[in-house]
């Protein structure tokens, strides 16, 4: 049985992969889905725990998050195409109109 | 008897006049102020019917009108005390203040500020009878305050002159030394009697024990009560602002300056004469400085020249008279001469006034002279006030003048009846030099042909009508344009003969039984001080009816002195004074300059307090300190936010750094701490 530390450095690894890049890419579609990657780090580590410790907890925390995780994306996205309608970029550093 | 109507009927006039004033036209605010002034005085002789009818038992006559402040145990009325004393100090007050009420109609008539003048005057009536009729010291005392600010208003009331306003705060804050001492003498007297209320405090300081050997709490409220009348009445140290209120339109000078509101101090000390009974040290205190102030002041008022100036210094010295006469426990005596003296002293300031009035604003007695024959009315009531302040018979000072310095003989005080003799010989001298350079000589002002102005009747006042002036001109009026001099019109004059009448005859309710008179006035006054007057009573038993004569005879002799030496250097020789002064050389200079008090209290009050609050607490404190942390924390704050600004940059990936940071510091914190 792979141990329950290779299932957390991996979420570890895959949490930081989100965190770098929703703070270092500039289009809104990556940071999306960079959010997705920092989620599903989460996920993985909530399996494996559940797995570990027999538990049925982890599995229902989630279906919580893909369920939060799937909403999030189609408001997200629907969000996403008006901007692109009105400002014609995806760029997230050009999307300051509420700076002062 | 209703007695409250009396202090408020100037009230309601000053109040009527100061607020609405400003439209009302010069009849009506004079038809309020006399009004209202009038009818105190008419209510006060109504007062004084039915106080003679009153029976022995039913004196002092107490009305309480219910509480004005309590706090624990200790309460203060609104209430009123009429006894003898408050009595001839109401009569005097309503009386004299009436007459000079309507010498101002005149005096003030080319004036700006009218109803000004005449809401202020009317307050000060207000606060002057506050002051007599309270029946406890707190309410004394808001008089007290309330006569203060009166003539502060009214020193300072052509405030536009620098001089003037100067001399309305010098008078306040000189007010405000003493009223500090008296202040402190109200906290002691609630802290050990435990009330301020007249008829359950005399019965309390009664019972407690005299004094006589050593000082001790009596001694102290004595001697705080003697402050604070020095401030009030003008005396040793705090004399220093009576000669500057004369910046005051003149008949203020006569109400507030002369005849009532300096007398104040004396009234209070009279008042508290059950304290000084039973504290000799602080009595003779108070005798020492009130001759002291008398022949000190008399001294100062020799040299003077402005005509204003000699009364001043005068009053300060008569004042003086006064404090001697209490401080050697002849309350009547003092009292006496407080009558006679708001006579005769008021008198001479209206006459002074009129003086002026007819010069056209012309104070200074050497150029004056002669003007016996343009200002007759003038002339006579003040010839009457000058032989009745240098105390010759028959005239109202000699009658108290001379129980004063008896009193202080018969009291074993010789040293303090040599002084006051030699200050009467000193009162007749600058009294009448003053009389002399007046009204006899040669008339040295401008000269009245070239002047250019008619002096028929309605020309009168064409040299006023060029100083028709608003209040917030100075008083510059002057002797611009003015014509030859003139007699004032008869609304001063008429309160002038009223006075010189009193003046003349108000010593007469007071003839003493060595000169086969009854003493009306002594007995009269006596139950207020019985307790008191029963030791003045076995001296004066001592003391031979012929004796008495004697010393009568001496202060008339004094007076008469003073009399002849005024004669002889200002009316047959008036070339000697400047002689004498230039053979006196700095003597006179520093007499002159009025011992170089001003510049003394200057040097070691005023220039220190002033680096003190400038460098400490100014510079130091306010602008170091309070304004220094203010701004520190404003300039603190500033610089935190100007930092924090940095993360509410608008971009979004910088916000989500901060998230990922505070994430992380959450996450580190938790770990240090141990999660469990």
């Amino acid at each position: 049985m792979v141990p329950l530390s290779y299932y957390l450095v991996l979420s570890a690894i895959l949490f930081g992969c989100g965190v770098a890049g929703f703070l270092i890419k500039r289009n809104i579609i990556t940071i999306f889905l960079s959010i997705e990657l920092m989620l599903n780090g989460v996920n993985l580590s909530f399996v494996a725990f559940a797995a570990q410790l027999k538990s049925l907890d982890g599995h229902i925390f989630v279906f919580f998050v893909m369920v939060v995780a799937a909403a999030e994306a189609a408001v997200g996205l629907a969000i996403i195409i008006s901007v692109f309608r009105t400002r014609e970029t995806l760029n997230v550093d050009r999307v300051n109109l509420l700076k002062l | 008897m209703h007695l409250w109507i009396i202090p408020l009927l100037p009230l309601a006039g000053a109040a009527i006049n100061g607020l609405l004033g400003k439209r009302f036209s010069r009849g009506l605010v004079t038809t309020i102020a006399l009004g209202s002034t009038a009818l105190a005085f008419a209510m006060a002789l109504w007062v004084a019917a039915q106080f003679a009818g009153l029976p022995p038992d039913q004196i002092p006559h107490i009305e309480r009108y219910g509480t004005w402040l309590g706090a624990g145990s200790f309460s203060a009325e609104f209430g009123i005390y009429l006894d003898q004393l408050s009595l001839v100090m109401l009569l005097v007050v309503t009386g004299v203040g009436f007459l000079i009420h309507v010498y101002s109609v005149g005096y003030m008539e080319h004036e700006g500020g009218y109803y000004r003048y005449f809401s202020y005057l009317n307050l000060f009536m207000f606060f002057m009878l506050t002051l007599v009729l309270a029946n406890n010291y707190l309410l004394m005392f808001v008089g007290w305050e309330g006569v203060g600010l009166a003539s502060y208003l009214l020193i300072g009331f052509w405030f536009l002159k620098k001089s003037a306003a100067d001399a309305g705060k010098k008078a306040f804050i000189t007010n405000r030394v003493g009223d500090f001492g008296f202040l402190i003498a109200l906290f002691l007297l609630i802290k050990h009697f435990g009330t301020l209320q007249y008829d359950s405090l005399w019965p309390l300081i009664g019972k407690y024990p005299a004094e006589t050997a050593g000082a001790g709490l009596l001694t102290a409220i004595g001697l705080l009560m003697l402050i604070g009348a020095t401030g009030k009445s003008a005396q040793i140290p705090l004399y220093v602002w009576l000669p500057d209120a004369m910046e005051g339109p003149t008949p203020v000078s006569a109400l507030i300056h002369a005849a009532t509101m300096v007398t104040a101090g004396v009234y209070m000390v009279a008042r508290s004469h059950l304290v000084f009974n039973r504290a000799p040290d602080a009595a003779i205190a108070v005798a020492i400085i009130g001759t002291l102030t008398a022949i000190f002041a008399a001294s100062i008022g020799i040299v003077q020249t402005d005509i204003k100036k000699v009364l001043a210094y005068s009053t300060i010295s008569q004042l003086g008279y006064m404090f001697m006469a209490c401080g050697v426990a002849d309350y009547v005596g003092g009292i006496f001469h407080l009558v006679t003296h708001a006579f005769f002293k008021g008198l001479l300031f209206l006459a002074a006034g009129s003086v002026i009035h007819g010069l056209g604003g012309e104070q200074d007695m050497r150029n004056m002279g002669g003007l016996r024959k343009y200002l007759p009315y003038t002339f006579w009531c003040m010839t009457i006030a000058t032989f009745a302040i240098a105390g010759l018979p028959p005239f109202a000072g000699f009658f108290s003048k001379d129980q004063i310095l008896w009193s202080a003989w018969s009291s074993g005080y010789r040293v303090l009846w040599l002084i006051g003799v030699i200050t009467a010989g000193m009162t007749s001298f600058y009294m009448f030099r003053l009389w002399f350079l007046t009204f006899f000589g040669e008339y040295r002002g401008p000269n009245p042909e070239t002047a250019g102005h008619g002096h028929d009747a309605d020309a009168q006042h064409a040299g006023h009508a060029g100083a028709v002036h608003d209040a917030q001109d100075a008083h510059a009026g002057g002797s611009h344009g003015h014509g030859a001099p003139h007699e004032s019109p008869w609304v001063m004059v008429v309160p002038l003969m009223i006075l010189a009448l009193l003046s003349f005859v108000g010593g007469w309710i007071g003839v003493p039984h060595s000169l086969h008179g009854s003493d009306h006035f002594g007995s009269f006054l006596s139950p207020v001080f019985s307790a008191t007057a029963a030791a003045a009573e076995s001296a004066e038993e001592h003391g031979e009816a012929s004796t008495e004569l004697a010393f009568t005879a001496i202060s008339v002799a004094v007076g008469l002195l003073g009399l002849l030496a005024a004669w002889w250097l200002y009316y047959k020789r008036p070339e000697l004074p400047a002689k004498m002064a230039k053979a006196a050389g700095g003597l006179y200079t520093f007499v002159l300059e009025k011992y170089k008090v001003d510049e003394l209290y200057g040097a070691v009050f005023i220039q220190p307090l002033i680096a003190l609050s400038l460098n400490v607490f100014w510079k130091g404190i306010d602008r170091g300190l309070i304004d220094g942390a203010v701004d520190g924390g404003a300039a603190g704050a500033r610089e935190v936010s100007d930092e924090m600004r940095h993360m509410q940059s608008g971009n979004i990936r910088s916000y989500a750094g901060w998230v990922a940071v505070g994430a992380a510091a959450v996450i580190a914190f938790m770990v240090w701490r141990g999660v469990r």
